[in-house]
């Protein structure tokens, strides 16, 4: 039986790929798991593996066409087998469109296709008050029911999102353990000041003031409501300690290729325990709820050729500078040449953008929805600076932070911001 | 210059339900319209053909079964422009009755071509009207024909479903490209007065974005009716005369030549984004030509403009863009809505038998290795359908095995199309298929099968 190659959605975003080369000529054999072919994404590029084993009978497409998602690339099969029911239909291309006028879509498109699961929205609202005093009915769909009974989850710590307040699929698929409390314990209705471990985040409900700030700002100034907050952190500590480091491990004669440490480690480290500290900035914007994320993830902007993209430092907040460094440099240069996996550059949760060493004292930067904020870090330049009496020359930095207004409130910013700043100009903070 | 809350672009099933919709939350509302309100589905699409298949089931109704009924009718005779002439006075009527629902509700209708232009401004004519709250694009799809194979629609012997509509006669022989809803629907009625009829399809089923099951059945049927079917075929050549076309089509590396009266292109369609300032106003477009929304909020690139409808994106469905009409106009008045369950859209296929239905294929099920448990029921073995002498078809429910979830249902047989609402109920509220069964389900109606059905994935068929 003759297997069909597909061009499969490699990215979330991924409409069309473009064949790059085959890795598998015609007659020869493949088995499941082999590259068959090297397939350009919208963002990287990536291999195209082979999902039954056997000879590849016929390459439909050739190298260097760009197909949607779906199209018939080529056919896997034993030598010998008739293929016209699979290829009769001519081109791949031609083919999809001729069932257009049909019933159903022909493919899934980003219209009908459910979201990616990093950005679908969920909706249980853990930090939501309780359904009220639950007098022995609580509203949930059969299905809801049973899953919550499988799980072993109370329905009354879970918020419904259905009709009414209804509790569907969505609510107790996504609920946290949190949700396993009893009927009437109070919770929290703002963020807690320190994040709790367990769940990877807690979506909390939009308060009506929120949702004002949100609609007003936005007519105001776009679907993004931004303010930028500008600081100048001094960075003769940090330098000191860099030089420390890297001098440091030429002296205890570590690994020679290891990369050394550079500013942008720091200040992604930096970043990642402000935000620790600041869970409010640690956010996304759901359009009808705020996800407050328990993990820190940074997104580092990445120069490519033609664009830039955000490989992301999982967890930023619990690695060691040398490890930040190691991945960093690692993300970095396969992000160049565009061979990152989906997973790597998506699902962040607050970036970082560096143009320092292009010498720009100061820009802005704009956010990566849904995250909700972005730190634009400037270069570090000597400059003669007030110190008590004395005028004295010290290496500074200015940094810009882009704030969404309907996520962080100006305080919020200005309390991350100095944050960030007093570890830089106390880098050993950052050790404990 | 008038100013509205909202101006809906298109006076379709999409946009005029828009319409009511904003009417009855308050907002000033205008729809923009070039032709006739009700657009491709009233006029020129749903109404129209099911007008059709209905002479076409009774034709097969006299022809087949009469006398089993004991009714003698003597030879059947038919007039395909009678039957066209009725299809044109029920389409005329659907679109007055849109007429009417714009008074009742107080909408603006705004007759000429609308174009959009930045700002929340539409321009008809030479006149500039501005929306205060949103503009709603909900411009639609026309035929497109596939030009590619050498198939251009030429209104005479190369023709969309546009002119099959007006047609005087039905043609001695008719070749329909494309076995979708529209290319199986136009099979069927052709063929009920008097059409030799072929039917090509590319892909390797007819129906092939059904559940092999159905296809399977409809092929079945198709067959004992005459109606030649080539799934799997590519047409490698056409040679379009003045009176005929010849095709050469492959099948299985065989060619073959087919020759026709007439050839009915009923694949490929092209949505309305052209010429109507949608680039201008800063409304982009996907890669395939949609236009860009978010698919919350159904709101464009451009702040302010939203877009429903086929125009929107597929499945290009008359009540999947009534759907999205509604929430629309619940979202630019600031209301909660119910979000759209783009995976519980149901879809019909009115030839005889109908085909209907919802979720996933047993195929999709497989492919996404999901643990699933298919339930069928015959309806040679339901009451009703035997005492209607039409007892072609099934229902076949896929249940997930550990929660009970519908996954999927497809039912092949008479009126499938009224009786797959009772699991689109059941999957919007993920009802399970025990609480389809608990409810009592009267006898004797074609509605009994699915809750066999329902049993039968659960290993406690009833009837059978």
């Amino acid at each position: 039986m003759a297997t069909k190659v597909l061009m499969e959605a490699l990215s979330p975003t991924m409409e069309e790929g473009r064949l790059v080369e085959w890795k598998k000529q015609e007659g020869e054999k493949v088995a499941a798991g082999d590259v068959l072919a090297e397939v350009e994404t919208d963002k990287a590029i990536m291999d195209l593996i082979a999902r039954a084993s056997g000879t590849l009978l016929k390459q439909v497409a050739a190298a260097g066409t760009t197909l949607p998602v779906s199209s018939l690339v080529g056919v896997i099969g034993e030598v010998g087998e008739d293929l016209s029911v699979i290829v009769g239909g001519g081109p791949a291309g031609r083919r999809a469109g001729g069932q257009t006028a049909t019933n159903q879509p022909p493919a899934p498109n980003p219209h009908s296709a459910p979201p990616p699961a990093a950005t679908t929205p969920s909706r249980a609202l853990t930090a939501a008050p309780p359904p009220g005093p639950v007098a022995g009915r609580i509203k949930a769909s059969p299905l809801a029911k049973r899953i919550a009974a499988d799980r072993g989850l109370d329905l009354g710590g879970v918020h419904g999102t259905g009709p009414d307040g209804r509790i569907v699929q969505r609510d107790v698929e996504s609920a946290p353990v949190s949700a396993r409390v009893t009927p009437g314990t109070p919770l929290p209705a703002r963020p807690p000041a320190r994040l709790p471990g367990g769940t990877p985040f807690t979506d909390t409900p939009l308060t009506q003031i929120r949702k004002t700030i949100a609609k007003r700002l936005a007519q105001s100034i776009g679907p993004v409501p931004t303010f930028y907050l500008t600081a100048e952190v001094d960075m003769e500590r940090t330098w000191e300690a860099r030089e420390d480091l890297n001098g440091a491990d030429r002296r205890t004669a570590g690994p020679p290729d290891r990369p050394k440490i550079s500013f942008n480690d720091i200040i992604i480290k930096a970043t990642a325990i402000a935000l620790r500290q600041h869970p409010a900035c640690n956010a996304w914007w759901q359009d009808d709820f705020i996800r407050y994320w328990n993990e820190v993830h940074v997104s580092m902007a990445v120069a490519v050729e033609d664009g830039l993209i955000t490989p992301i430092i999982r967890h930023a907040d619990q690695k060691s500078l040398r490890e930040i460094s190691a991945e960093s440099h690692d993300l970095a240069a396969r992000a160049r040449e565009r061979r990152l996996k989906p997973e790597e550059y998506t699902g962040g949760t607050f970036s970082v953008s560096n143009l320092g060493m292009f010498d720009i004292d100061q820009f802005t930067a704009v956010i990566n929805p849904p995250e909700a904020g972005i730190l634009a870090i400037g270069a570090i330049t000597a400059k003669a600076v007030v110190t008590g009496q004395a005028v004295m020359v010290r290496r500074r930095m200015r940094v810009t932070m882009s704030c969404d207004h309907r996520v962080i409130d100006g305080t919020t910013g200005a309390g991350f911001l100095k944050t960030f700043k007093t570890l830089l100009e106390n880098p050993l903070a950052m050790v404990w | 210059m008038a100013t509205f809350d909202v101006i809906i672009l298109g006076g379709g099933p999409a946009g005029y339900v828009c319409a009511i919709r904003s009417a009855q939350l308050g907002m000033s509302t205008a729809v923009v319209e070039r032709d006739k309100l009700g657009g491709v589905c009233v006029n020129i699409g749903c109404i129209p053909t099911k007008a059709l298949l209905h002479s076409a089931y009774v034709a097969n109704l006299i022809a087949h079964d009469a006398k089993d009924l004991g009714l003698e009718t003597g030879a059947l005779k038919t007039d395909y422009g009678v039957a066209m002439r009725r299809s044109r006075k029920i389409a005329e009527q659907n679109s007055r009755g849109v007429e009417f629902l714009m008074k009742k509700h107080k909408v603006t209708v705004l007759k000429g071509d609308g174009v959009l232009q930045p700002g929340r401004k539409v321009k008809v004519g030479v006149e500039v009207h501005e929306a205060k709250k949103a503009v709603v694009i909900a411009t639609g799809s026309r035929v497109k024909g596939i030009p590619q194979i050498g198939l251009e629609i030429n209104k005479t012997t190369v023709i969309s479903s546009d002119e099959a509509l007006f047609l005087e006669k039905a043609p001695a022989s008719i070749a329909i490209v494309g076995a979708g809803a529209v290319g199986c629907e136009f099979a069927d009625v052709f063929n009920a007065f008097g059409s030799k009829v072929t039917l090509i399809e590319a892909l390797p089923r007819i129906l092939p974005l059904e559940d092999a099951e159905s296809s399977d059945a409809i092929a079945k049927a198709f067959k004992k009716r005459q109606i030649d079917c080539c799934p799997g075929a590519k047409v490698t050549k056409a040679t379009v005369g003045p009176a005929k076309v010849t095709l050469t089509i492959e099948v299985g590396g065989k060619p073959e030549t087919i020759e026709a009266e007439k050839v009915l292109m009923a694949a490929g369609r092209a949505v309305n984004t052209e010429d109507m300032g949608f680039k201008e106003a800063g409304v982009q477009l996907t890669e395939r030509g949609f236009v860009k929304i978010n698919p919350a909020t159904l709101e464009t690139t451009a702040p302010g403009v939203y877009c429903i409808g086929d125009v929107a994106g597929p499945p290009m469905l008359a009540h999947k863009g009534s759907r999205e009409g509604v929430v629309a106009a619940e979202i630019v008045a600031g209301h909660k809505t119910h979000p759209i369950r783009y995976d519980n859209v149901p879809s019909v296929t009115y030839c005889h038998p109908e085909v209907a239905s919802i979720g996933l294929t047993e195929d999709q099920c497989k492919e996404k290795k999901l643990d699933y448990q298919v339930g069928r029921f015959p309806f040679s073995a339901n009451g009703r359908a035997r005492t209607a002498g039409e007892t072609d078809g099934f229902v076949k429910v896929i249940r997930d095995k550990k929660y009970g979830e519908l996954l999927g249902a497809h039912i092949v047989g008479a009126h499938a199309s009224e009786i797959i609402h009772e699991l689109a109920v059941a999957r919007e509220n993920e009802y399970t298929v025990e609480e389809v069964d608990l409810a009592i389900h009267a006898h004797p109606t074609l509605s009994e099968a699915i809750a066999e059905a329902c049993l039968d994935s659960m290993g406690r068929v009833m009837h059978i």
